[in-house]
């Protein structure tokens, strides 16, 4: 046990930024002078972190920061981070396509990443011609390739095309035949970007479940980069949370996954001028799950509280002439379902004057997607105040069925129910 | 259970670097991929033209006719007893290799950054790739450099080859390295400033005309002024092209010294080719 197969240390990365021109050849010469004094390359002392959205004073950026990590064999580790964290970056250099600023990668085995699929594909060459090539470029030997090409094709789905010249291909069957080449690659680190987001529905299952021959059948090293926190929390034995080029968190899926969603929040508040109604009672002020953003991520089976404050107490008799709804809508600016005081059996009317109303729910039923939640209150049956889009949450795909499979929401629909089968 | 020395380690990733970090049993690992890219390049190449091959022999074959047209019959440039066309023919088909070798890997890093960004597999077997498929087109250029030297054998020209002919797997070779050298030299130049990219073209025009292609050395020693001469004798290439016609045509002259020098300067700007390479195929893709 305890084998450690891949090995980082310290790992940094810098960039400058801007365009390469004149400027550059100054620093150039700069760096250089340094060099063959024998002293530190001055500009390594400038980078800044890494904020994609906060402008900076300097040119040069540090897309990774000391990155240390060890990987077993066997293991299965998961990369999450926001867009710019250094995801790629990071595994560009562990797939050696470029060389880290500082610091060491160590590795027992060999590295194939499946970064992109289709690059070196030849369009003059036919299907089963570039599946050698492909195979090629990503390490296989031609003995290999010809013991699996019967597999690569059947899995690809393109024996009618295999004979014809990739450029008469569709984009899709394009994706297919890369993808099933590095499918059958057998290294002893695999290294997966964000590739299973290819194909059609019926390719993309397909895909998956080969993603996790790969690693849970055959015992493969796995490095797997997604935003897709389904097959994180299904796939993967450990993660990485990258921020800003740092590392923030190693730790089990489900605590990673936690932490992430939460870091992920912006910070905009939640807005309050989209409104309806006499305002004779109005909502002041929201707080979802203890925050008061107006982009609230969730993950789908997961809870959510919401508080909402009135401008002013409201006297029992009042109280009694209210009904609140909250009326969430998917992507598409259909209602998807509405929650309401009124809806509630159990609700209990305080014999005091409230101010606050509060609605929580245990486990979000719904499928992965941006939903926006318009406030409807009235007094009397008359409206009093409408907040439309108040707030949104984005519900965020988790292993909701515990089975790795979850239904994509413009296909199968909003709604995730816990449901028993049986067979007889 | 925990034994860790370094030397377990496959292989390393850092940014430190070996002057010359060449890698061969990798690269011996990736023989299959040099082949495919061989493969490529010569199937591909042909795709949907009509002439297809042809078109290797009609281009040296119209060069020859003009640099014989202007060099021979308007300049007047000597060529001794061996018909001028076939002494322009012969200079051609070696020059072209070399400079299909050079221009063709002198872009290796800015032409290949798509595939190079994404996966990793020894970088210089792509320019490598580039020399090998080059000589098939060497080899039929060389094929109709041979069916006009039968053609001029049997009208009865004064032609004939001489026992140097067994050196000619060597200068072969000599083009080969000094064309991928000189190209992986200026391909890696090239990643971050764009500048010498302008140069090749027209620099390779001019090394052609200084490499004494169209003209002999002994020509060049007469007729030129006494300051270009050095430039032209000391050229490897011309020594390359000297030597290739001497042992085809037996004109011009041959030393070993001067046979010698070459050969160590092929080799030389090989080797610095492949350190410059090397240095910079781990960090170009952050400024090409």
């Amino acid at each position: 046990m305890n084998d450690i197969i891949l090995k980082v240390e310290n790992i940094s990365k810098q960039y400058r930024l801007g365009l390469i021109g004149t400027g550059t050849l100054r620093h150039d010469l700069n760096r250089w002078w340094y060099k063959i004094r024998g002293k530190e390359d001055p500009f390594l002392q400038v980078g800044e972190v890494n904020d994609r959205s906060v402008k900076g004073e300097s040119d040069y950026v540090w897309a990774l920061q000391d990155i240390n990590f060890e990987v077993e064999k066997g293991e299965v580790l998961g990369i999450v981070g926001k867009n710019g964290a250094g995801k790629s970056t990071l595994l560009k250099i562990l797939s050696r396509v470029t060389a880290p600023t500082q610091g060491e990668v160590k590795t027992k085995g060999d590295i194939a990443s499946l970064l992109e699929v289709g690059t070196g594909f030849h369009p003059e060459m036919t299907g089963r011609e570039n599946i050698f090539l492909n195979g090629a470029i990503l390490g296989m030997t031609k003995k290999e390739i010809k013991q699996k090409l019967e597999q690569i094709i059947a899995f690809s789905g393109c024996a009618r095309y295999i004979d014809t010249p990739v450029k008469r291909y569709s984009i899709g069957m394009r994706v297919r035949l890369a993808f099933s080449v590095a499918a059958f690659l057998e290294p002893d680190i695999l290294v997966v970007d964000e590739v299973l987001a290819v194909g059609d529905a019926e390719f993309q299952k397909k895909a998956i479940g080969k993603m996790q021959d790969i690693s849970q059948g055959e015992g493969r090293t796995v490095l797997f980069v997604s935003h897709d926190m389904t097959s994180i929390e299904a796939l993967c034995s450990r993660v990485i949370v990258l921020q800003n080029g740092k590392i923030a968190l190693i730790d089990t899926p489900q605590k990673a996954i936690e932490f992430y969603l939460k870091s992920d929040q912006t910070d905009d508040e939640i807005n309050y001028v989209n409104v309806r109604g006499d305002k004779q009672f109005y909502i002041k002020k929201i707080t979802i799950n203890g925050g008061h953003n107006r982009n609230n991520i969730v993950k789908s089976g997961s809870s959510i509280k919401m508080k909402f404050e009135l401008n002013k107490g409201l006297l029992p008799e009042e109280l009694k002439k209210i009904a609140f709804y909250l009326i969430i809508k998917n992507e598409l600016q259909s209602p998807v379902l509405t929650l309401s005081n009124m809806y509630d059996s159990s609700f209990e009317y305080s014999k005091i004057a409230t101010r606050y109303l509060e609605c929580e729910i245990k486990g979000i039923n719904l499928t992965e997607g941006r939903y926006s939640v318009t406030t409807w209150l009235t007094f009397n049956n008359a409206l009093s105040n409408q907040i439309n889009d108040a707030f949104v949450f984005e519900v965020i795909q988790t292993d909701f069925y515990k089975t790795g499979k979850m239904p994509s929401p413009r296909e199968h629909g909003y709604m995730l129910l816990n449901q028993n089968w049986s067979c007889s | 259970m925990k034994i860790q020395n370094d030397n377990q380690w496959l292989y390393t990733i850092s940014s430190k670097h070996k002057l010359f970090a060449l890698n061969f049993k990798e690269i011996w690992r990736y023989r299959d991929l040099l082949a495919m890219f061989v493969k490529r390049d010569v199937v591909t190449l042909y795709k949907q033209t009509i002439l297809g091959p042809l078109w290797y022999l009609i281009q040296p074959l119209f060069t020859s006719v003009i640099f014989t047209l202007v060099f021979n019959n308007l300049g007047n440039i000597s060529t001794g007893s061996i018909p001028p066309f076939l002494f322009n023919l012969a200079s051609i088909t070696a020059w072209n290799y070399f400079k299909e070798c050079l221009t063709g890997t002198s872009n290796t890093f800015t032409k290949n950054q798509a595939i190079f960004g994404k996966v990793y597999f020894p970088r210089v077997i792509m320019p490598m790739s580039v020399t090998i498929s080059n000589l098939l087109k060497f080899g039929i250029q060389l094929l109709i450099f041979l069916g006009f030297y039968l053609y001029y054998f049997i009208v009865g020209s004064s032609v004939e080859m001489n026992l140097n002919i067994l050196l000619f797997p060597v200068y072969v070779i000599m083009m080969a390295l000094l064309g991928l050298g000189l190209g992986m030299i200026i391909s890696s130049m090239t990643t971050k400033y764009r500048d010498l990219h302008v140069l090749v073209g027209f620099g390779v025009q001019l090394l052609m005309y200084l490499s004494a292609v169209p003209y002999s050395v002994a020509e060049a020693r007469l007729k030129f002024p006494e300051f270009v001469v050095p430039f032209v004798e000391y050229s490897p290439l011309t020594q390359i092209i000297e030597g290739f016609r001497y042992m085809l045509l037996n004109s011009g002259d041959f030393s070993w010294m001067s046979f010698t020098y070459t050969l160590v300067s092929s080799f030389v700007i090989f080797l610095l080719g492949l350190i410059i390479f090397n240095k910079t195929e781990k960090k170009f893709i952050d400024t090409v």
